[in-house]
């Protein structure tokens, strides 16, 4: 009996593989570099972090981040928060704060962070204050504010007959670190609900606990 | 000599070598790897990046669980967060200043967990017999849900308000949250710490 050769045709698999590969690579979103490390506390809750999501980041300090998906979104609620503190920014800057991803300082330090490139950005995050959260200075509030604008009107300009799906529908996550000081995720959830927003996701980690027995 | 080469059979014999025609297989080994390493970094990147999530509803206005208290103060009970990582108190009903006592319970199994499940057992016994159920395919899935939704609020199902200090670590609040999910308690609200709760408390903790 003649030795067949080990050697197999590997075409379909290989088709197969870059077929998955092909549609990871498109599917899959990189997260952008976020500014705090942040460790959330664990829960035995399965619910996935829904799509479109405002995400507030609480670090142990209480400094406050904000994240919006979304680039039209960002863009649109850049324009109308920027009107309001007089913050002038470029149309290149409105393209990078577009694509950019959690950000925590006062309004008037945005531009130079928007320039600023990804070693900068690093340290200027190590220093940064957060967004303020005063009640004299609640910029916060603002941009929940704007950014829920932002999303509606997102959503309106997608389904004009105004029934956007539920799950289009913009989500508010909090992720705060388990050692930060409760009263402070409390303020910004405070300032949620002064805007008539009631429903939250909060963000943990998995930790294996099993269902209820008696 | 002996040995005929299957490729080019009587090309020898016209003199003229012809090049042998390469087969058009080639070596794909190295291309599959580099497929299946990229389809595994794809897939546990995806996969890793979906962080999980605990839904909260927060009360509309933050009289609002207080009212409710003036409603029923045998369904009331009450959970206080110390500033410590394991100072969890508990007491059922109306709080009195004179007659209050605080019962410190641990996050354990035994601790809370068990107080949990004692204080919604009907709840508990109702949606287990539900999950039951599903399992042995008797009942829908959107049934299911719904079903389990209206059993944890049941009107006779005993609420709870979650109390926070000014230096409650927001990891002691989602244990708790944690918890009064697992034992599939839906109506819970956490509020600010009333003044005589507050001596309380220290009474308890200097104990």
């Amino acid at each position: 009996m003649p030795r067949s050769s080990p050697s197999l045709d590997m075409t379909p698999m290989v088709d197969l593989a870059f077929l998955l590969v092909t549609f990871f690579m498109l599917t899959s979103k990189f997260r952008a570099q976020e500014p705090v490390v942040v460790d959330p506390p664990s829960s035995s809750s399965q619910i996935l972090l829904p799509e479109n999501v405002m995400l507030i980041t609480i670090d142990t300090a209480g400094r406050v981040f904000f994240d919006l998906t979304g680039k039209d979104i960002r863009r649109n609620m850049l324009q109308n928060v920027a009107t309001k503190y007089k913050v002038t920014f470029t149309e290149q800057q409105y393209q990078r704060f577009a694509v950019m991803g959690t950000f925590g300082m006062p309004v008037v330090e945005l531009p130079a962070y928007i320039n600023a490139d990804e070693k900068k950005r690093t340290l200027i995050d190590k220093t940064a204050t957060g967004i303020p959260i005063d009640s004299l200075n609640n910029q916060l509030s603002d941009w929940v504010q704007e950014g829920y604008n932002a999303a509606e009107r997102d959503n309106m300009a997608k389904f004009p007959d105004g029934k956007a799906p539920k799950d289009k529908r913009v989500r508010y996550a909090i992720k705060a670190d388990g050692m930060t000081n409760y009263t402070k995720v409390k303020k910004v959830i405070d300032i949620f609900r002064e805007r008539q927003i009631f429903q939250f996701n909060l963000i943990t980690n998995l930790k294996g606990a099993g269902p209820a027995k008696s | 000599m002996a040995d005929v080469s299957t490729g080019d059979d009587g090309g020898g014999k016209k003199g003229k070598k012809r090049p042998k025609k390469g087969t058009t297989r080639i070596d794909m080994t190295p291309m599959v790897d580099l497929a299946f390493l990229l389809l595994t970094f794809f897939i546990l990147a995806t996969t890793l990046s979906k962080p999980k999530t605990m839904e909260i509803v927060y009360p509309k206005d933050v009289k609002d669980p207080d009212d409710k208290m003036k409603l029923n103060f045998l369904l009331a009970n009450t959970i206080i967060l110390g500033e410590k990582d394991n100072q969890v108190f508990y007491y059922p009903g109306k709080f009195k200043l004179d007659t209050t006592q605080l019962e410190h319970v641990d996050l354990s199994k035994d601790g809370l967990r068990k107080l949990l499940l004692d204080k919604n057992k009907n709840i508990n016994e109702a949606v287990l017999k539900l999950e039951e159920q599903l399992k042995n395919h008797q009942l829908a899935d959107s049934t299911f849900k719904r079903l389990r939704s209206k059993t944890k609020g049941d009107d006779n199902a005993p609420f709870f308000i979650v109390k926070t200090m000014n230096k409650t670590k927001y990891k002691t609040v989602i244990d708790v949250i944690d918890e009064l999910n697992i034992c599939n308690i839906n109506k819970y609200a956490v509020v600010d710490i009333a003044d005589a709760e507050k001596i309380a408390l220290k009474r308890e903790i200097k104990e």
